[in-house]
């Protein structure tokens, strides 16, 4: 289960999407998420849908491995999917007991999932195609001003990609507490929800107690190696625009005036819904 | 009475392509009563292979009999089957988690159904085996000494009373006082009884002095299943899985080849010192 | 030249209880004088407890003393204006490799320390490249931390230290969660700094077979120093070193038992060869 989230993994792959600057990628990004909300048009999903397949073919990660991504929202998706179907008013095609599906709600429910589908696979391939650290280090640039005004930037980016860090670790000592406990005949299956909770105690206590002692350890490794916040130090992948970034950039902006440019013909030839 | 596999096998993530064995067709049988040691270098497969023993693991392939129980069979109960194998992992920090040692060790037992009080008669005699003594009953298991934890988790398992215990690496990051006590607790464990132990080690040393039969496993299969003396002859191959002899093993080989008659059969530092005794002195009683 | 110096050094840790109150004083430090010289290979041995690790502690300004100095290229750790010069010259490498591993890959973690001293980027790439050479890792450049072996962490931990070109690399118990194999490649290669690179080495262990090779040995007990000298000089007093919970290498032990039964052997036995070759030595 927990080894098919794709959401949050990197997918090591020598694409150009890969090499954009982390910047890009977060305001395309950006961009994309906030162009699914636009008017709601067969054109500019259409375009969505080409734009973010295109992109997946540049940065050569596997559709496959995208898609097993989607699993653990499954169930979001369905739900979402079933609400539209059924509680949208319009023209019945069909009765289910005191259910009643409409028109307007199967199709109302096609493109939210299909909205939820694309939007979910654009948001893991930011995360798919740029490492923990140049995700960091592009967010801590990227807001960067607000250091201005008393927000200590660089210390949560610095946050993130060490919590980002730990989680694999961390995972693989759940693991590891679970069979110790199990060992000890722990039963961490049945029960109702009062008494799961309760066996989770045995877990969750020599997880935080693992879990301090490592950020004690590292804190003190960090001290170790001078680390003094961010002033004065220096990056060793400083983050510079190269032509590709500018280039992509260009695209972007491209893009979010065709999705308007469509929106906007769509609801004049009365394509929206 | 006996744990009985037959060609036992453990594959990770079958149905994708990067499928792999972690163990493949392991036939095993450990009687009751024996002192098994287990090497292997990290990675071999040997911390799969003994948590298939308690069922932490389900093998994907061949089956396990236990006590001539099928433990793959649907209605088996994995409960019973970690009560009387037991097992300590590498590291205590991992199962210790209450606010008194006693209450601690008490979570094993507990879990197997006992009552509070019986649960806790048990966890006493279990804490006195393993040397712990009143005084620790109410301290925090946190505040103890690597050592100390070590002790506190095998007593968790041995108030379980189990039949056989597994041991992964129960010396690791120990001194040398800390680690000889665990391993002469161990072996008392075995002595006075009868329990059957594993002893998972990546001392040869260890396990030469210890185990009655030795289980090296490489590259998720078991090579040798013999006494530690016929083990340790194969030198060449224990080298290439990464593995060795003891240390004194390998002065036995450097004498013999400078043409004295030593005992290439010396495994342990005694039957070395006696070995070479005889053979510099011809015999002679000192 | 002393690149450390340690004088009259005690520190005391208080242990509190929930109120914040004092109930208990322990002396982890008590009184210890040691000066290691300039390219040195220098092991501290003792058991779990005996104040190895918070002498070691001190050395990179992690701990202060209670009382006392320490000095490191005749530069007061207490003294605040020097505490960053004193971290780049004595770097420290930790027991858990995981955690003291920053980054998510193998470069950007040995680039971390050069990071926080100001280095400029061209720099960093230069030194990272040759530090992941230095230990044998250049193959795993790219890799994730995660994906290595134990031994293989901890060699990046020592590339990490090696990237802020410190003087002198203080190892506290770096082996003591690696398996035989691991064990080996980090000594081996700590062994090879301080050779080919003349950096001065303090090897916190209890590992016996870790001390042989080294130039001059510490053994603690209680918080003080014990015993000092060659590893020679020390394994040659078995009964005194065992009486600090500690034991001897192999060969050095088999030669003691022999000796106790009689055969005369000389006590300097440190190394399988030299046992045969004692043994040869006696017809």
């Amino acid at each position: 289960m927990m080894r098919d989230i794709t959401i949050g993994q990197y997918y090591r792959a020598d694409s150009p999407i890969h090499r954009l600057d982390p910047r890009v990628k977060l305001a395309g990004t950006f961009f994309f998420m906030i162009s699914l909300f636009f008017q709601k048009s067969i054109l500019t999903y259409v375009l969505a849908v080409l734009a973010l397949v295109a992109v997946v073919k540049i940065s050569r990660v596997p559709f496959s491995f995208m898609v097993r991504g989607l699993k653990p929202i499954l169930y979001i998706l369905l739900f979402s999917v079933l609400i539209n179907m059924f509680f949208v008013p319009g023209v019945v095609i069909a009765k289910l007991w005191i259910f009643q599906i409409t028109r307007e709600g199967v199709i109302q429910a096609a493109f939210m999932g299909l909205r939820l589908i694309v939007l979910i696979l654009g948001a893991s391939l930011l995360t798919l195609t740029t490492t923990p650290n140049q995700l960091t280090d592009g967010l801590e640039k990227m807001f960067g001003c607000l250091k201005k005004i008393k927000i200590p930037v660089h210390e949560i980016a610095m946050m993130m990609s060490i919590a980002l860090r730990f989680i694999p670790i961390l995972t693989e000592e759940t693991d590891k507490i679970m069979k110790a406990q199990m060992a000890r005949g722990a039963d961490l299956d049945s029960g109702n929800l009062i008494q799961k909770i309760k066996s989770m105690v045995p877990i969750l206590v020599p997880l935080f107690v693992a879990a301090i002692r490592r950020a004690n350890d590292l804190a003190m490794a960090m001290e170790a190696k001078c680390y003094n916040g961010s002033d004065g130090r220096t990056k060793m992948k400083p983050l510079v625009y190269a032509k590709a970034d500018k280039t992509a950039y260009g695209i972007e902006l491209f893009y979010i005036a065709a999705m308007i440019g469509l929106a906007f013909v769509s609801r004049r030839i009365g394509l929206s819904f | 009475m006996s744990i009985k596999l037959e060609h036992l096998s453990h594959q990770y993530s079958q149905n994708s392509a990067s499928s792999r064995y972690a163990i493949e067709d392991i036939n095993l049988t450990i009687e009751k009563g024996e002192f098994i040691g287990l090497i292997g270098h990290t990675g071999s497969g040997k911390s799969t292979l003994i948590q298939h023993l308690n069922g932490l693991l389900k093998a994907t392939g061949g089956s396990y009999t236990f006590d001539g129980e099928d433990v793959y069979a649907e209605n088996y109960n994995m409960k019973k089957l970690r009560s009387k194998v037991g097992m300590s992992f590498q590291y205590p920090e991992h199962q210790l988690f209450e606010v008194t040692v006693l209450k601690d060790v008490c979570f094993g037992p507990m879990n197997m159904g006992l009552t509070e009080d019986e649960a806790i008669i048990e966890s006493k005699k279990a804490l006195e085996a393993v040397g712990l003594s009143e005084e620790y009953y109410e301290k925090s298991p946190f505040e103890l000494s690597g050592g100390q934890k070590r002790r506190v988790a095998i007593a968790g398992v041995l108030a379980m009373n189990p039949e056989y215990f597994i041991l992964d690496e129960p010396t690791a990051g120990l001194d040398p006082v800390g680690r000889d006590r665990i391993l002469n607790l161990i072996y008392e464990l075995h002595r006075e009884r009868n329990m059957t132990i594993i002893l998972v080690s990546h001392s040869m040393e260890d396990v030469a002095r210890f185990a009655k039969r030795l289980l090296v496993m490489n590259q998720g299969h078991l090579m040798f299943d013999a006494p530690p003396v016929e083990v340790f002859r194969h030198k060449k191959e224990l080298e290439e899985m990464g593995l060795s002899a003891p240390e004194t093993s390998y002065v036995m080989e450097e004498l013999h080849k400078r043409g004295f008659s030593v005992d290439l059969d010396a495994i342990t530092m005694e039957q070395a010192r006696d070995s070479i005794l005889q053979a510099v002195k011809g015999g002679k009683a000192l | 030249m002393n690149i450390i110096k340690v004088k009259d050094l005690i520190f005391l840790y208080r242990k509190k209880d929930e109120n914040g109150e004092v109930v208990q004083e322990i002396r982890a430090v008590d009184g210890v004088d040691l000066e290691v010289e300039k390219g040195d290979f220098v092991a501290i041995l003792g058991h779990n407890g005996s104040g190895k690790s918070s002498l070691a502690k001190h050395i990179n300004g992690i701990l202060f003393p209670t009382e006392g100095h320490v000095y490191v290229n005749e530069k007061d750790t207490k003294d605040p204006a020097e505490i960053w010069h004193i971290r780049q010259t004595a770097g420290m490498v930790f027991q858990n490799p995981d955690n003291q591993i920053i980054g998510s890959i193998v470069e950007e973690d040995v680039a971390f320390g050069p990071e926080n001293l100001g280095v400029p980027t061209e720099e960093i790439w230069e030194r990272v490249g040759r530090c992941l050479k230095a230990v044998n890792m250049e193959a795993f450049r790219e890799s994730s931390p995660n994906k290595l072996s134990g031994g293989q962490k901890q060699r990046v931990a020592i590339a990490g230290i090696m990237a802020m070109e410190p003087e002198c690399i203080v190892l506290d118990e770096p082996t003591a969660m690696l398996d035989p194999r691991g064990r080996q490649d980090v000594i081996s290669t700590v062994h090879e700094l301080n050779e080919k690179k003349g950096i001065t080495i303090l090897l916190i262990t209890h590992n016996m077979d870790e001390v042989i090779g080294a130039d001059k040995v510490f053994v603690m007990d209680k918080g003080k120093v014990v015993m000092n000298g060659t590893p020679r000089e020390i394994f040659e007093q078995v009964e005194k070193i065992k009486s600090y919970g500690l034991e001897i290498p192999h060969a050095t032990e088999l030669a003691y038992q022999l000796r106790c039964k009689g055969l005369p052997l000389p006590k300097d036995i440190l190394t399988r060869e030299e046992l045969v070759e004692a043994i040869c030595q006696l017809n």
